[in-house]
């Protein structure tokens, strides 16, 4: 198997972007990558993406997108794992380069939800839950989220306030990211007095509805200095999946497929969470942060809480987290987050974060969660100097 | 309008259908061909007697497309006394009352309209499990 990196990188600012289609947002992304890696014609393009059908009434999307960014003809896919599209068409990305398949992938994740209402985009997120038996129901993806935290606060002994400290490390970080949706830091009291979306869920812990793309370009680690003077090389590539439907796990305060995929990732790179500098992790919710913070080791369980208050997740703390503003203030276009996770991760380890710069930082981690937990892929980066 | 999708579950949903692994006894909910516990065969039906507890709750204020007549509602998880948690709405109680542990029993009610000319969908919901069952219960124990 061949050994992987990122020759290029391209985004779009997350927002509500009603003057610009589904495609020409990822036309953008793609080709400002390619721009970045100074590539034309990449052999292959996959596109992470969730709602293309639900929302636009459009498939066949990364053919669409190949044609609207000069590249019809060549090999283009789209990928979907729910929330963790982006991150799966990464994953067949690294495939087919490992393998031999392709030189140069480029991979892009992309998001629309603004078209319709919202009404509408909360209806089509709930289709990455369990239709029959969960959506039957009338529930709503915030409300799986809100069973899960509920018990979580009541079986761990964890009050509502202890999450705080995940909405205002990420406001905090997106204040110095051009491309986060929301830039305006938050405080305790701000937390305390927001409105209940679905309790114990407030609006700060939930991550907003919003369009976006951000693409990668990738090529075998021997040619990456070709196209690139900061490659930054995949040391990890590793997806888990759990059972789709929360009921159908023994415990679902324990998010199986996320510790498994993060095992995998350790094992695959050579290193412990001990050595992970920083960790791009899926704060669709306050308490997907807690609970993958606890399956991936970085905190005992009941306690993933306890590393936000403690101040321990800034860009200059033990484990920096969400450090351009993660899901909950980049902002979460569903297909496209997993994407944006790889391209801030490679901004850190080219030294070219900002304001936001983890110090010295070798090894990044991202990780991206489809459904509840339902599929988790998490990769592991390393800079090369 | 689908038809077939909600009438070939109707055993779950009006009866609480699910199965029996006859190679290790994990009790399914809802049923499948292979057992996630042991991954041999599971094809036995078994019928669960629709009581249990509350093992979590949120409260829905605004709902989606087909139940806004049901809002506020609380969605739980229910834990069954033969194990499996199941997702449904509970009914007949005040979204304040509330609580995690709370006993519960299956009832049989509309889950969801689809317009003036479109389907009633009927199925399971948990009300609050009635006093003189939670008595009996405790002097059997």
């Amino acid at each position: 198997m061949r050994d992987v990196s990122i020759i290029g990188i391209g985004q779009i600012e997350v927002g509500e972007h009603w003057d610009v289609s589904l495609r020409d947002l990822g036309a953008r992304a793609l080709l400002a990558a390619l721009a970045d890696a100074g590539i034309d014609r990449p052999d292959a393009l996959y596109v992470g993406n969730m709602l293309s059908g639900t929302l636009g009434s459009q498939e066949q999307l990364a053919t669409l997108i190949a044609d609207w960014s000069g590249l019809r003809g060549i090999e283009a896919l789209k990928v979907e794992a729910a929330c963790a599209s982006g991150a799966a068409a990464l994953r067949v990305g690294v495939m087919a380069v490992a393998g031999g398949i392709h030189e140069i992938v480029a991979v892009l994740g992309v998001e629309k939800m603004t078209d319709l209402d919202g009404e509408e985009a909360t209806a089509a997120l709930m289709t990455a839950a369990d239709a029959e038996y969960e959506g039957i129901h009338g529930t709503s993806f915030i409300s799986l989220n809100a069973l899960l935290m509920r018990r979580y606060m009541e079986e761990m002994g964890v009050p509502q306030e202890a999450f705080a400290g995940f909405p205002i490390n990420a406001h905090a970080n997106a204040v110095n990211n051009p491309n986060a949706m929301f830039r305006q830091p938050i405080t305790r009291d701000t937390y305390s007095r927001a409105p209940m979306i679905a309790d114990p869920i407030n609006l700060f812990d939930s991550a907003p509805i919003c369009d976006g793309a951000a693409a990668v370009i990738l090529c075998p680690t021997e040619r990456a200095r070709e196209f690139s003077s900061r490659p930054v090389r995949i040391a990890a590539s590793a997806v888990a999946t759990d059972s789709v439907a929360l009921h159908d796990r023994r415990d679902p305060l324990f998010l199986s497929a996320v510790q498994a995929s993060a095992l995998k990732a350790y094992r695959q790179a050579g290193i412990g969470p001990e050595e992970i500098d920083l960790f791009e992790l899926h704060d669709a919710f306050s308490i997907i942060a807690a609970l993958s913070l606890e399956a991936c080791g970085f905190a005992p369980r009941g306690e993933g809480t306890r590393l936000a208050a403690d101040g321990e997740i800034g860009p200059r703390g033990r484990l920096p987290i969400c450090t351009m503003g993660g899901l909950k203030a980049r902002g979460h276009p569903v297909g496209a987050t997993g994407i944006y996770q790889v391209v801030e991760a490679t901004l850190q380890l080219r030294g070219l974060a900002g304001a936001n710069q983890v110090p010295g930082a070798r090894w990044a981690m991202t990780q991206n969660i489809g459904g509840v937990g339902g599929t988790a892929i998490t990769h592991i980066l390393e800079g090369q100097g | 309008m689908r038809l077939a999708p909600h009438w070939r579950v109707r055993a779950q949903r009006l009866q609480l259908r699910g199965e029996v692994c006859q190679c290790c006894g994990e009790r399914l909910f809802p049923p499948r061909d292979v057992c996630p516990a042991c991954h041999q065969p599971a094809d036995k039906p078994f019928a669960f007697c629709g009581e249990g507890t509350v093992y979590s709750f949120s409260t829905v204020y605004e709902a989606p497309k087909g139940y806004e007549r049901f809002a506020p509602y609380t969605i739980a998880l229910v834990r069954l006394k033969e194990g499996p948690l199941v997702t449904a709405q509970l009914t007949d109680i005040d979204p304040a009352d509330v609580r995690i542990g709370l006993p519960v029993e299956m009832v049989t009610r509309v889950l969801r309209e689809e317009g003036e000319d479109g389907m009633v969908i009927y199925g399971y919901k948990f009300r609050p499990l009635l006093e003189r069952e939670v008595a009996g219960t405790e002097a059997r124990e």
